[in-house]
Formats: C-alpha cells, structure tokens, sequence
C-alpha cells in the first residue's frame, strides 16, 4: 500500500515525535508542577512563556530556535562545544521544533491534572509518616498519572503534524528532516503525485486521529474528561 | 503520656486559639461550629502552622514559636481520623491499612495487619476499593489506618458527623475500645453534646 518511501517518512515521524516527548516529559511535568502549585514572582511571566508556542506563529518559533540553536546562535555554540552536535538540518533539530510545539499542550494537560489532586490526601498521608518526597511518589504522581498520560498522547498528535517551525528550523531534507507534513507538502509541489498526497494526507489523520481517541480514552479513564474537554 | 497544647493563630479575620493538657482516655475538644476546631487539629497534626505558642507530647516539643522548633507531621508520630475518611482512592483498603504501617519503623509498631482487622472487624474488606464503601466502613478502614501507622496519640476530627445513627453507635463502640483496650490517648473534636457526654473523659470548652 505504502512505497519504502513513504514507509521511510512514516518512521521518521514517529522517531522525531517519540523522542520529542519521550525528552520533554519530564520538564513538562516539572513546569505544570511548578505552575499548579508554587506562587512566586514571575510565576505569570513563565506561565506565558510555556503557552507562546501555541499563539505564536510557528514560523516564528521557528526562527527564534534558529536564532538560539543555528551556528552563531548562543545555544547552539555551546551545543558544538561541549558536546561537538549541531541540531542544524538534523532531525534532532525537527524533535526539538516538535518537542517546543508540544509543551504548551503537555503542560497544560499535566497542570490540569495535578490541580485536581485532592490535596488533603497529600496531609493524610503526611500524618500517616509519609515524607514530601514519598508523599509525592505515592499520592500526587499516581492520581495525575491520567492527566500525564492524556498530555503525552496529546502532544505526541500535536507534534506529528509540526510543520512551520520544524521547516523554519531544520529545512525540508529527505530521510532527515521531512516529516509527514513536510513530505505532504513537497508531494504537492510535485505534479502527477496526488496518489502519494493522498496516502500520505489518511496516514496523518489516522494517526492524529488514534491519538486523540486515546487520550479522551485515558481522560475519562481518569474522570477527567470535562476538565480535559477545553484542552483540544 | 500526656499532651500540652498552648497556641493561637490568625486566620482571616478570627482568633482561634486553644490552651489545655490533655492525658490518658479520651479528651473532647467541644465547641460550636466555626470556632476553628479542626483548625486546632491540622495545628497539632502539622498540617497548619499556628503564628505563636507550642505543642509537646510526653515532654516531646513538637511545635515551640520561641525556639523555632516545627516537626513536620510525618515526624510527630499522631494518628489523624478525618471527618471524611480520606482514603486513598488509587489503593485497596489492604494498601490503604499498610501505608503508614510499612514506613513506620519495626521497633515502634505495636499493632499487626492482623490485629487492626480483627480489632475492627474489616476482614471483608481487604480487597475492596475505597469508593465501593459505605461511609460506616469508609470510617472503620481509616482508624484502622491511622492506628496501624504506630502512633503515640490519635486526633479524631468529628468522625461521627457523616455517617447514621445505628454506624454511630458502631464507631462509638470502636473509639471506646481504643481507649480502653488499646490504651492509646485520643484528642476528641466535635459540636454534638451527646457524643461527648458518651465518650469524654475530660471535656475541654472552646469559645
């Protein structure tokens, strides 16, 4: 059904948008976190700069990482110092474009999640002689976990359709940094090929599609899914 | 083993404040509604922090304004019975008994799985979930919780006030014989004069 070729794209869709989440998971749950339950200065300064992604035009986002993470840029510099890598016209640069794109959704799935933690729990289970860091392993992780779930399918969706910034950042390189919508969008350019368009355009609404099916799944799992609802 | 508490707090615009010793059996904190009774409790538990005075147990300070003494509540060694049960809902009761059981150091236990199941006679109940029961049972599970986490006191916060009237009389039977039995002192909150009249060894006002 699928030419090697378009197999290819499909892999390497699934490769940049697992390793996007996979690597942002932790920071993601960290800043909702951070935001749910902390109050300090600049609290609501952070609280936009995890969201800009999502109202900014990508090709902005796209820019701004070339500007941090290009040859010249500060990041980037440091990357090729420390570790001798470059994201330039890498797909390490397209998970990274994925992994910007995602993290206002994550985020915003987790922090959700964790404010429905019924903090008096946390307080019964201090008094049973449950320390913070025990309290946290055993009380408030395991009933977020929904929400973290449902925020990780949710930005892995978000992700494979990553275009503008992903483009913007690492370029359209065949087998490196074409992605689904990449390729869908060269496919176009290219007259004769509305068949590949095609298979390519069903294969991302499959799965977009299975992504968002799952993590409504696993919101009303965690009978969440009225305050999930507004995140799509 | 006795208990002396000297604190007050700001909260809003209220004064809540309290001053007594407390000793063996039970001792009923009694006072209308919204005179910050529970706030007393989460005061004594380490679960709020009162803006003056202190709280030792058996000579232990675990709460002191002056010498900037604040245990934190898992260090304070007080089981806390909740109005509402406050099981954990992600575990099954077995899990929800062994959770201050399992961190509470070997030497300091001094009651079993066992025990606590018998004493209460929640053996039914092991593998059940907590949403599946009933409020009388819900309460049952969560002093056996409390006591199986080794503690020195127990702070009860109404546990009477949801549930009716024949489970009352079931629970008023299990606090008397925490007492009696288990010898393990209980700090008694509630606004309902009958309940106090029934369990109280020494009844403390609040105004």
């Amino acid at each position: 059904m699928l030419t090697p070729e378009e197999w290819g794209i499909m892999l390497l869709s699934l490769k940049v948008s697992s390793v996007a989440i996979i690597a942002t998971l932790p920071l993601a749950f960290a800043l909702a976190w951070v935001l749910a339950r902390r109050r300090f200065p600049g609290r609501f300064l952070l609280d936009g700069l995890v969201y800009l992604p999502l109202v900014l035009p990508p090709v902005v986002t796209g820019w701004l990482l070339l500007l941090a993470f290009g040859n010249e840029g500060p990041a980037g510099r440091l990357l090729e110092q420390l570790f001798g890598i470059s994201l330039m016209f890498r797909w390490t640069g397209a998970a990274l474009a994925a992994a910007i794109m995602s993290l206002p959704l994550m985020v915003r799935a987790i922090r959700l999640s964790i404010e429905a933690v019924d903090r008096r729990l946390e307080g019964a289970a201090r008094t049973l002689g449950a320390s913070p860091l025990r309290c946290f392993c055993t009380i408030t992780l395991p009933l977020s976990l929904p929400g973290v779930i449902a925020g990780a399918v949710l930005g892995f969706a978000r992700s494979i359709g990553e275009f503008g910034a992903t483009i913007t950042f690492v370029s359209n390189i065949p087998d490196e940094t074409r992605t689904l919508p990449l390729a869908i969008y060269s496919a176009l350019q290219i007259p004769g090929s509305e068949a590949s368009v095609a298979r390519l355009a069903i294969l991302s609404v499959a799965l977009s599609l299975g992504a968002v099916i799952l993590s409504e799944a696993l919101a009303r799992r965690g009978q969440m899914s009225e305050r999930m609802g507004h995140v799509l | 083993m006795s208990f002396d508490v000297d604190i007050a707090k700001r909260l809003g615009d209220r004064d809540i404040g309290a001053r007594f010793s407390a000793g063996e059996g039970v001792t009923a904190l009694f006072g209308p509604s919204g005179v910050g009774k529970t706030s007393i409790l989460n005061m004594i538990a380490g679960l709020m922090r009162p803006d003056t005075g202190r709280i030792a147990v058996a000579g232990e300070m675990l709460f002191d304004a002056r010498a900037r003494i604040d245990l934190p509540p898992e260090k304070r060694r007080l089981g806390y019975v909740f109005q509402d049960a406050r099981l954990f809902p992600h575990k099954r009761v077995r899990a929800n008994l062994l959770y201050g059981h399992d961190i509470a150091p070997l030497a300091e236990r001094w009651m079993s799985l066992d025990e606590a199941v018998e004493f209460l006679g929640i053996r039914p109940l092991l593998d059940r979930w907590p949403r599946s029961l009933s409020g009388g049972e819900a309460q049952r599970v969560a002093i056996g919780r409390a006591l199986l986490s080794a503690p020195r006191f127990l702070l009860m916060d109404e546990p009477l006030s949801s549930l009716d009237r024949p489970r009352r009389e079931e629970i008023m039977t299990v606090i008397e014989r925490i007492a009696t039995e288990l010898k393990l002192p209980i700090l008694y909150v509630s606004h309902d004069r009958a309940e106090i009249d029934r369990l109280a060894d020494t009844v403390i006002m609040l105004e």
